[in-house]
């Protein structure tokens, strides 16, 4: 009687569960729906909602209809895989890692990707795929040496993020040398590239980012029950028949591509790896749909950036600024909650 | 007794030899640039002889130059020694911990809304910043299990950097004029410096340096932990609260003149503690000297560089000490990590 009464407490526990997470994911798919139609219909000049459906479906391209579907389709599009993406890494990362700081914009990753495309903008003169290419080539072999650097054993996550952050200062000082020696006019367009935004998405970078992304977190996805199980701590993991040295370089390198691309497209966008993971384990309480729930948070806070960037402030500010400045407070609460439950960072 | 005065010997070859380097360092650093000086003809300078005026004019720009580059050095590297004591890692230093950015925040807020450009003004602004943010970087990393350890503080400092940076892009971005002087603040010169700046540099520097060497027992201490340091008798509170003082004193100073410098305090201590001992006596005045000479021989090798323009003194530091940075954190044991 009582196994029976606890078998049926676990099952109304998992069941409760399973609703919150469908709940989250619809939630926040609603929310980002909402969003995507905002911006479609404001900007510089603004349309309803059936024009904006209309458009879309017609086949004009002049006038509305090239603001519409040439200037703010792209940027959606780019906008929320590149921020879906983010959201998949950073969550990758902080979960292999063992830390909420540990996310891919903090330990130096992006900083491969950016250096690259800035060498590109300024000393070479080339953009567009070109330029993208090499940056996600540079940002892989960027995150090689780092990882040939960390060695082996138990001290390799923490080294990876010390040596992350060192590998970030160098990189750092080449691109602020590049920004000095490039002639007034690339710079400008090197440092909007540099904060992250939409402003150059183009039709032209929509497939391979989306391609990517696919790919990207589909592996990890399929990934994430190992994942789950890691979390454990490497001994259980391995009981519980986790191949921990192969899932853990797929997933790096899986969230490495998704976020090496997604800077390519739009330049760093500041704190929204680092955000949405720790969101996302809040909102669904470390349910397992976490990952999805992270990038779906990834894609929310950049079309809330974006929004808030061009409407709420008197400067048009582009989304990377505007997602850098959540990263203040978020500091702030993650040091009150840890100074509330003591806990390990 | 014997090996006490190989040991003195040892420290008195070292500090003649750091002297005569930066001695060095200095000469160098007024020959080179984008135009060549002979050695010879500066000790004619100082020697009073008359010689043409344009060569005068060189010698004459670069003499505040390299001064102010001696005293911005020696201020760093003990920064860097004292940051190290207090926090008891090996990594420690401004540019790590986001102090500069902190200090850079607190600098474009004066330039861009108080319509600050004197340098005293800008001092004690990036003061302010670099001391809150290094409380607050501390504060982050110290909370929860085991205390500041090295990978706590390295991430607290680069998370509270980007916060801060995206900070300074807001304030930055709208005005053009506040992005143009930035733009050129940021990277970390010594090439405008002026009698003026040497000048304001002098007071902040003895007054940190003094503060240093008074807490130099008291962290010698420490290092051996704090419960050991508090069975000594040192008042472990008021004597890290007046180190960091120190510290971020003399590194605030230097940022808010020639802009953030990074990794010179990093780099010496670690050498100096390889070389001769852990002593903080002799690390303080040590990494003074050799900061200096570091951060001096760092602006010539720019300006060699960068012909016929320069080399920010900021991104040779940089490009120096962050792989010195990542030997550091390679060499450290896994267990210190």
């Amino acid at each position: 009687m009582t196994a029976n009464n606890y078998e049926d407490n676990l099952r109304k526990i998992y069941l409760v569960q399973k609703r919150r997470n469908a709940l989250c994911v619809v939630s926040l798919i609603v929310v980002i729906a909402v969003l995507a139609c905002l911006l479609m219909m404001l900007g510089n000049t603004n349309y309803s909602l059936t024009d904006v459906i209309k458009i879309l479906f017609s086949g004009e391209t002049k006038g509305a209809a090239y603001s519409i579907k040439s200037v703010r389709l792209p940027k959606l599009i780019v906008g929320g895989f590149a921020g879906f993406s983010f959201g998949i890494a950073g969550f990758v990362f902080q979960s292999l890692l063992r830390n909420p700081l540990a996310s891919p914009d903090i330990i130096g990753i992006s900083a491969g990707s950016s250096a690259a495309a800035v060498f590109c903008i300024l000393i070479l003169g080339i953009s567009g795929p070109l330029a993208s290419v090499f940056s996600i080539a540079a940002g892989l072999l960027v995150t090689a040496l780092i990882f040939l650097l960390s060695g082996k054993g138990k001290a390799f996550g923490s080294r990876m993020i010390l040596i992350g952050i060192g590998m970030q200062a160098v990189l750092n000082a080449l691109i602020s040398w590049m920004l000095l020696v490039g002639s007034e006019y690339d710079v400008a367009t090197a440092l909007r590239w540099l904060r992250g935004s939409l402003n150059s998405a183009q039709m032209s970078d929509v497939p391979m980012i989306v391609i990517m992304c696919l790919i990207g977190s589909g592996l990890l996805i399929f990934c994430n029950r190992y994942l789950r199980m890691m979390q454990l701590g490497d001994e259980y993991a391995t009981t519980l028949g986790v191949p921990l040295e192969a899932v853990r370089i797929c997933c790096m390198v899986c969230a490495l591509i998704l976020c090496a691309c997604a800077t390519a497209a739009t330049g760093p966008i500041a704190s929204v790896a680092f955000l949405s993971g720790p969101i996302a384990g809040k909102i669904t309480k470390n349910g397992s749909n976490a990952m999805v729930v992270s990038g779906l948070v990834g894609i929310l806070l950049v079309y809330a950036a974006e929004l808030a960037g061009k409407n709420l402030f008197s400067e048009k500010l582009p989304v990377g600024v505007v997602t850098g400045l959540l990263g203040a407070p978020y500091l702030l609460l993650l040091l009150l909650n840890l100074n509330k439950k003591g806990e390990k960072i | 007794m014997k090996q006490l005065r190989k040991q003195n010997n040892k420290l008195i070859t070292g500090f003649t030899i750091e002297i005569i380097f930066v001695a060095m360092c200095a000469l160098l650093s007024v020959a080179y640039g984008s135009k060549s000086i002979p050695i010879a003809d500066i000790f004619g300078y100082f020697g009073g002889k008359n010689m043409d005026s344009f060569q005068a004019a060189v010698i004459a720009a670069r003499i505040p130059r390299t001064v102010f580059g001696i005293l911005a050095g020696a201020a760093l590297g003990v920064s860097g020694a004292l940051m190290q004591a207090i926090t008891r890692n090996p990594i420690a230093d401004p540019s790590i911990l986001g102090v500069n950015t902190g200090a850079s925040l607190m600098v474009v807020i004066g330039i861009a809304y108080l319509n600050i450009s004197s340098g005293i003004r800008l001092i004690g602004l990036s003061f302010a910043g670099a001391l809150l943010t290094a409380l607050f970087v501390y504060g982050i990393a110290s909370v929860g299990y085991g205390g500041a350890s090295s990978i706590k503080l390295a991430l607290a400092g680069a998370a509270v950097s980007t916060a801060l940076g995206a900070l300074v892009n807001t304030i930055m971005l709208p005005d053009s004029n506040v992005m143009k002087a930035y733009r050129f603040w940021q990277v970390g010169s010594v090439g405008g410096a002026t009698w003026d700046d040497v000048k304001l540099l002098i007071p902040f520097c003895v007054i940190g340096v003094l503060l240093a060497l008074v807490c130099s027992p008291g962290l010698n201490a420490l290092l051996l932990g704090d419960e050991m340091a508090i069975s000594l008798g040192v008042k472990v509170g008021p004597l890290r609260l007046l180190a960091a003082v120190a510290g971020v004193l003399l590194c605030a100073a230097v940022t808010a003149l020639a802009g953030p410098i990074g990794f010179v305090g990093l780099m010496l201590p670690h050498v100096i503690r390889q070389i001769f001992c852990s002593d903080m006596r002799v690390i303080v005045p040590m990494s003074a000297l050799g900061g200096a000479a570091l951060l001096t021989i760092s602006d010539v090798a720019g300006r060699v560089l960068g012909r016929p323009g320069e080399l920010e003194v900021g991104i040779i530091t940089a490009l120096l000490g962050a792989p010195i940075f990542i030997w550091i954190v390679f060499k450290t044991k896994a267990r210190s990590i």
